[in-house]
């Protein structure tokens, strides 16, 4: 039932699974598409498209209601999906596995079912790196609650300081939340590392999973985190559709999030009994063909296999790494040791955004600006930055365009 | 460092030119009037929350003239730009001509049909075709209308889009 026939770490067939994408296949302003701006979003692959139209076409019908036929298939695949995440993060069983919005929606869920139980005194920890939705639902919570926020410190390099963030983790913490990877920086977090330390406190542990899971194996068991959020849309699937992993033992104290139908077990006006997981928390009818299509992009990564892409990745990084250094006026945001292909960089002299505009002239995309990660940039001193982020569909030859095009901006604004 | 010193203007590189002409690069490079005035009659601070840029413009008044207009900003090429044209073609004009200047530039991103560019500022048309990037030239604009409405000391800030 797990799609991966030949998960064999050798290098991809890039000029094949391009055909995959139709969209990658189109001209902008004249030079062709170049979309190097995975980390926001990436494309998807016509396993995809062909699952979601599929189910339009022929399953549809509402999950968990229906006696009829189509309601049993669309449950099916519904249900089918579930297993196939179940499979891609290993959870235990499919009782943890919740479908969302997003890792937005995911974290929130988690914020506000978990805040019920929290006190004044009570201490959150998350690092300096995160991205917004690792932030601001905890900023709400303890404004709701009393709750402190603190917050680990990371180095020039652009890593957490482990040791600094552990010393945050006392008795008093309740949950301790860190991205997998940076979506500012590319690094790679030490988590596993980081959770052990919140367990030995007795803290719960929440990873943010939306910059890994396409890029890094993620296994939630051998993490030992009682939460994992991400995103379909960060992993060749669609758009409004996410996953939190919880701990069935820990979902299990949560009290609902939202209210409404498919969440209950009998509801009446003398009270309401609630469903069981993970239905307890997919209030209301989910979004059926997003998640059938993240089923299918779990599977397209499990053909394609997430070691190969790991090490096709980082030849790309090597790669515009080793070029860009020689970019007069580049600066580096952080220089991880441990990183995904990303590459984060401001040009003396030049505002991201017009870098972002020039290199758009070229077909070039990437992302500009603070990357919802506005702490991240007051901790390097700028108001954003220039941000390429590297996908299993990209190619070497994409790389030297955006170094060229980099050139250009260089030649364009110089003093 | 040899080819495209001419701004892109050969065939090999046609980039961004209706965006980045050359008057726009000149006055981001070397942005005019660009100094704080220590006692100004009207100040006022534009912030675009989107991409972090920031401007703050100084007007002096006497007799009902804009007698000397400044500013100092962060921001990209578009917004120096922007402001630095501004001071020139502000500089001089009375408080209601200035006023109507301001809401003609920003009407013209909007209606360029109803809201003519004076000559002098015609490099911004080029913005018109980025959308994402119009915020970048108005507010300077926008922050030109905030200082001469008043008071003394005054706060424009450009929403992200709605
Ligand atoms: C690290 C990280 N966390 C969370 C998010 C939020 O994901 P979404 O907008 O899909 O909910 C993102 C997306 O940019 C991200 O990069």
């Amino acid at each position: 039932m797990n799609a991966s026939p030949r998960a064999i770490p050798g290098p991809l067939d890039v000029g094949r699974l391009r055909q995959d994408f139709p969209i990658l296949d189109q001209q902008v302003n004249g030079a062709p598409l170049a979309y190097l701006d995975n980390a926001a979003s990436t494309q998807r692959p016509l396993a995809v498209l062909d699952a979601m139209d599929h189910y339009y076409r022929h399953d549809h019908a509402n999950v968990h209601r229906g006696v009829h036929t189509l309601s049993h298939r669309a449950t099916d695949r519904y249900e089918h999906a579930r297993e196939l995440v179940r499979g891609f993060l290993n959870a235990a069983s499919i009782r943890e596995v919740i479908f969302t919005r997003g890792t937005t929606e995911a974290i929130n869920l988690v914020a506000y079912t978990l805040g019920q139980r929290l006190k004044a005194g009570d201490e959150i920890v998350v690092s300096e790196l995160e991205h917004h939705s690792n932030i601001v639902p905890w900023q709400m919570l303890c404004e709701r609650t009393g709750a402190v926020l603190r917050v680990g410190p990371i180095t020039d390099r652009g890593e957490i300081d482990v040791e600094a963030m552990l010393a945050l983790i006392t008795p008093a913490t309740r949950l301790v939340g860190v991205a997998h990877v940076s979506n500012a920086l590319g690094t790679v977090n030490p988590v596993a590392e980081i959770i052990a330390a919140a367990r030995r406190h007795g803290a719960l542990t929440l990873v943010d999973g939306a910059q890994a899971a396409a890029h890094v194996p993620v296994d939630v068991r051998a993490l030992g985190c009682d939460f994992y959020a991400l995103s379909g849309h960060k992993l060749h699937g669609p758009t409004g559709i996410g996953v939190l992993y919880g701990r069935e033992s820990v979902l299990e104290t949560l009290p609902p999030f939202q209210g409404g139908g498919d969440m209950i077990a009998t509801v009446s006006f003398r009270g309401t009994t609630y469903n069981e997981l993970p239905y307890r928390f997919e209030a209301g009818t989910p979004a059926i063909a997003e998640a059938i299509g993240l089923g299918a992009a779990i599977e397209y990564l499990g053909r394609v296999g997430l070691p190969a892409i790991a090490a096709h990745e980082e030849a790309l990084v090597d790669h515009a790494l080793a070029r860009l250094r020689d970019l007069p006026g580049i600066r580096f945001l952080g220089n991880p040791r441990q990183r995904v292909g990303l590459v984060s960089f401001n040009i003396d002299g030049i505002h991201p955004h017009d870098v972002g505009t020039v290199l758009d002239q070229r077909g070039v995309a990437v992302r500009a600006g603070h990357h919802c990660a506005m702490p991240v940039m007051e901790r390097f001193g700028v108001p954003g930055s220039v941000r390429a982020s590297f996908a299993l569909y990209n190619t070497r030859d994409e790389v030297d365009r955006l170094v060229e095009a980099l050139q250009l901006a260089v030649r364009m604004f110089a003093p | 460092m040899s080819q495209g010193d001419r701004g892109g203007a050969t065939t090999a590189e046609p980039v961004a030119l209706d965006l980045y002409q050359q008057i726009v690069l000149e006055h981001s490079r070397r942005p005019q009037n660009f100094r704080r005035l220590d006692t100004p009659d009207r100040r006022a601070e534009g912030h675009n929350r989107l991409c972090g840029d920031k401007v703050t413009l100084y007007l002096r008044l006497a007799g009902g003239l804009l007698a000397e207009v400044t500013f100092e900003a962060a921001g990209c090429a578009i917004c120096l730009a922007s402001a630095s044209l501004l001071t020139e073609t502000a500089a001089g004009l009375s408080v209601g001509t200035a006023e109507r200047l301001a809401a003609g530039v920003i009407g013209h991103f909007d209606d360029p049909a109803a809201h003519a560019l004076p000559p002098a500022l015609a490099a911004l048309d080029g913005v018109r075709a980025y959308p994402s990037r119009i915020r970048c030239a108005t507010l300077p604009w926008q922050t030109l209308r905030q200082a001469l409405a008043g008071p003394a000391d005054a706060i424009a800030t450009t929403e992200p889009a709605e």
